[in-house]
């Protein structure tokens, strides 16, 4: 399936007509560094698109991650508690939350257009 | 690393040898006595003193080198302070004992306190908070009674900058705020309009840092602190950087209701971990009521502090009255600088930062290249590219030279930042070296990277694994 992009460097992608996975960009785990800790949302949570629902922490900063859907959580990837260093590995594999929702792709870029953007200045 | 105090124990080694109790011993309720041995380390004196000897020098001060750490006003520690602060009439005093027995101690919080409001522009202030954050704290806690008294109660919002220090956000959500943050505009300021959007009854206060993290003064204050005061909000200083402003600007002038100032910055008391420090809080008269138990308040009579019988106070920020040794050194780096020399302080420093700037600029870009105030950020974006080396990795460099990094990654709007605060107490030669070192550094970068992937080679601990640090921190000593 096709992803979309935010801005703010997430992704999201549709697994069915009402489910979607949302994730962080290849740039955005590259430009954190090394991922030590992911706080994140938890199942039943209400998330609204451009609102922080976790955050992010590198060696660096801590970084909010903001939805790119409007919807619910349905679920979190466990995986990720112990291992957040997955979101370096495969940031295009590795999903944060699932969320019940659609996605509108006027608010979003095309994965196309998102590598194409100039993202350093 | 050399050994741990714990690792140079030999049991029955003892630094001092008292003589065998010559009086009747009085034992201890059973529940008070500790049922196992304390595990305290055995030595001698002189493997006491090597102990912490080895520590200072593995220890890096201000007092060893260079010390351009963006944001901490890294300045010098005249060694007069410490003569002060030293007096047997402030040493030798409890904070329990009746106040007519230390009128000269009361003064010189007072007169610090005047001292404090007439720099920046407030009305009274408290010696209370013991540090920046929790001045921000106290700061925040006065403005929420502030419109709590006035049944203000929908403002649940504070507005931060997106280069704010990660502080400012932290201490608005601990006091029960929700954050709002507004991006900069192009020239590193408050985007004015972006404020204009989120400004409404909801909003308690705006924390400000001025000049901010950038080291850029926002030349729109007057018109920001207009708007905020007109939705019924306050504002608050964060006094982080008013290194850059002493004596030729104050915060109070400028609009705001509530000042942080940091005394270990600013006003030369030790910093980091050689504190404690010291974040007075000044407010504007509105806000006196609210001020914190502890604070001292000059009455016809003599001195009192704020206690229980003043209802509207915030209540107790912290034990007693302050650092108030820190307190003695900041006012006696007060008393001998004088109001021309603070202010030549703060021309210094800024003067210094543009010196900085001004000889990196081709080395580096710099984020936001007009003129700076006391500090100055620049990027390693395009060096990260082009070699791979990064802002850490050329820090990590710098200390193989004895002087410490500038703040890195920070402000977090900047990619591969470096934030660099010389202050006024570098010469021209020491910032002449810093500069060289970077640009050799850089050149090095090009011709032999992995030399500096390496650095540093000669600290007592090497490239420390600061992922490994974060995912399995060992916090505490433990013994085997």
């Amino acid at each position: 399936m096709e992803k979309y992009y935010a801005e703010s460097h997430e992704w999201v992608m549709a697994l069915d007509e009402n489910t979607v996975v949302v994730g962080i960009s290849d740039y955005a785990q590259h430009a954190l560094g090394d991922i030590v800790f992911l706080s994140n949302a938890e199942v039943g949570d209400t998330v609204t698109f451009g609102e922080r629902f976790g955050d992010v922490e590198s060696v660096k900063a801590v970084s909010e991650i903001l939805s790119p859907v409007d919807g619910k959580v349905v679920e979190v990837n466990k995986d990720l508690e112990d291992t957040p260093e997955l979101l370096n590995a495969k940031p295009l594999e590795t999903w944060i939350i699932k969320v019940e929702g659609k996605i509108d792709p006027s608010k979003l870029m095309t994965e196309e257009d998102y590598l194409a953007l100039d993202k350093d200045h | 690393m050399s050994q741990l105090i714990f690792e140079r124990s030999v049991p029955f080694r003892r630094a001092v040898r008292f003589d065998a109790c010559d009086v009747p011993e009085v034992g201890l309720d059973e529940k008070y006595v500790r049922q196992s041995k304390a595990r305290l380390p055995e030595v001698s004196e002189v493997d006491i003193v090597r102990h912490y000897m080895e520590l200072s020098r593995y220890s890096f001060g201000v007092d060893n080198g260079f010390y351009p750490l963006g944001s901490c006003t890294m300045k010098y520690n005249p060694k007069l302070n410490e003569f002060t602060a030293s007096l047997e009439g402030f040493t030798s005093i409890h904070p329990d004992q009746s106040l007519s027995t230390v009128s000269g101690t009361l003064e010189l919080m007072d007169n610090l306190s005047i001292s404090l409001s007439e720099i920046t522009g407030m009305d009274a202030f408290t010696l209370q908070p013991a540090a920046g954050a929790h001045g921000e704290f106290t700061g925040l806690l006065l403005i929420r009674a502030y419109h709590n008294a006035r049944n203000d109660n929908k403002r649940t919002k504070v507005i931060v900058p997106d280069s704010s220090h990660g502080t400012n956000p932290a201490s608005a959500s601990m006091a029960g705020y929700t954050v709002v943050s507004v991006p900069s505009n192009e020239m590193g300021g408050v985007d004015v309009e972006a404020l204009k959007a989120v400004l409404n009854d909801e909003i308690a206060a705006l924390m400000l840092t001025n000049p901010n993290t950038l080291g850029l003064f926002d030349p729109n204050i007057c018109e920001i602190s207009k708007l905020v005061h007109d939705i019924g909000g306050l504002l608050y200083y964060d006094g982080a950087n008013l290194n850059a402003i002493m004596g030729t600007a104050r915060p109070g002038d400028m609009g705001f209701d509530v000042v942080h100032l940091n005394l270990h910055k600013t006003f030369s008391t030790p910093h980091g971990g050689g504190g404690p420090g010291s974040g007075p809080v000044g407010v504007k008269s509105c806000l006196v009521p609210y001020l914190p138990h502890g604070t001292l308040i000059k009455e016809t009579y003599g001195y009192r502090y704020i206690d229980e019988r003043d209802t509207l106070s915030i209540g107790r920020m912290r034990s007693y009255y302050g650092n108030f040794l820190v307190n003695v050194r900041a006012y006696t780096y007060i008393l001998s600088l004088g109001s021309d020399g603070l202010k030549a302080a703060s021309q210094n420093a800024v003067l210094n930062a543009n010196y900085m700037m001004n000889a990196l600029k081709d080395t580096f870009p710099v984020a936001y290249p007009q003129t700076c105030m006391h500090e100055f950020v620049v990027s390693l974006a395009d060096l990260k590219k082009e070699t791979g080396i990064s802002a850490k990795d050329i820090c990590k460099a710098l200390l193989d030279y004895q002087m410490h990094p500038p703040t890195m990654y920070f402000p977090l709007i900047v990619h591969e930042a470096l934030m660099i605060e010389p202050t006024e107490t570098e010469s021209k030669e020491s910032m002449d070296y810093f500069i060289q070192v970077l640009k050799d550094l850089k050149q090095l970068a090009y011709d032999d990277p992995q030399k500096i992937l390496n650095a540093p080679y000669t600290t007592p601990v090497k490239r420390v694994d600061d992922v490994q640090a974060a995912r399995n921190p060992i916090l505490k000593f433990q013994h085997k």
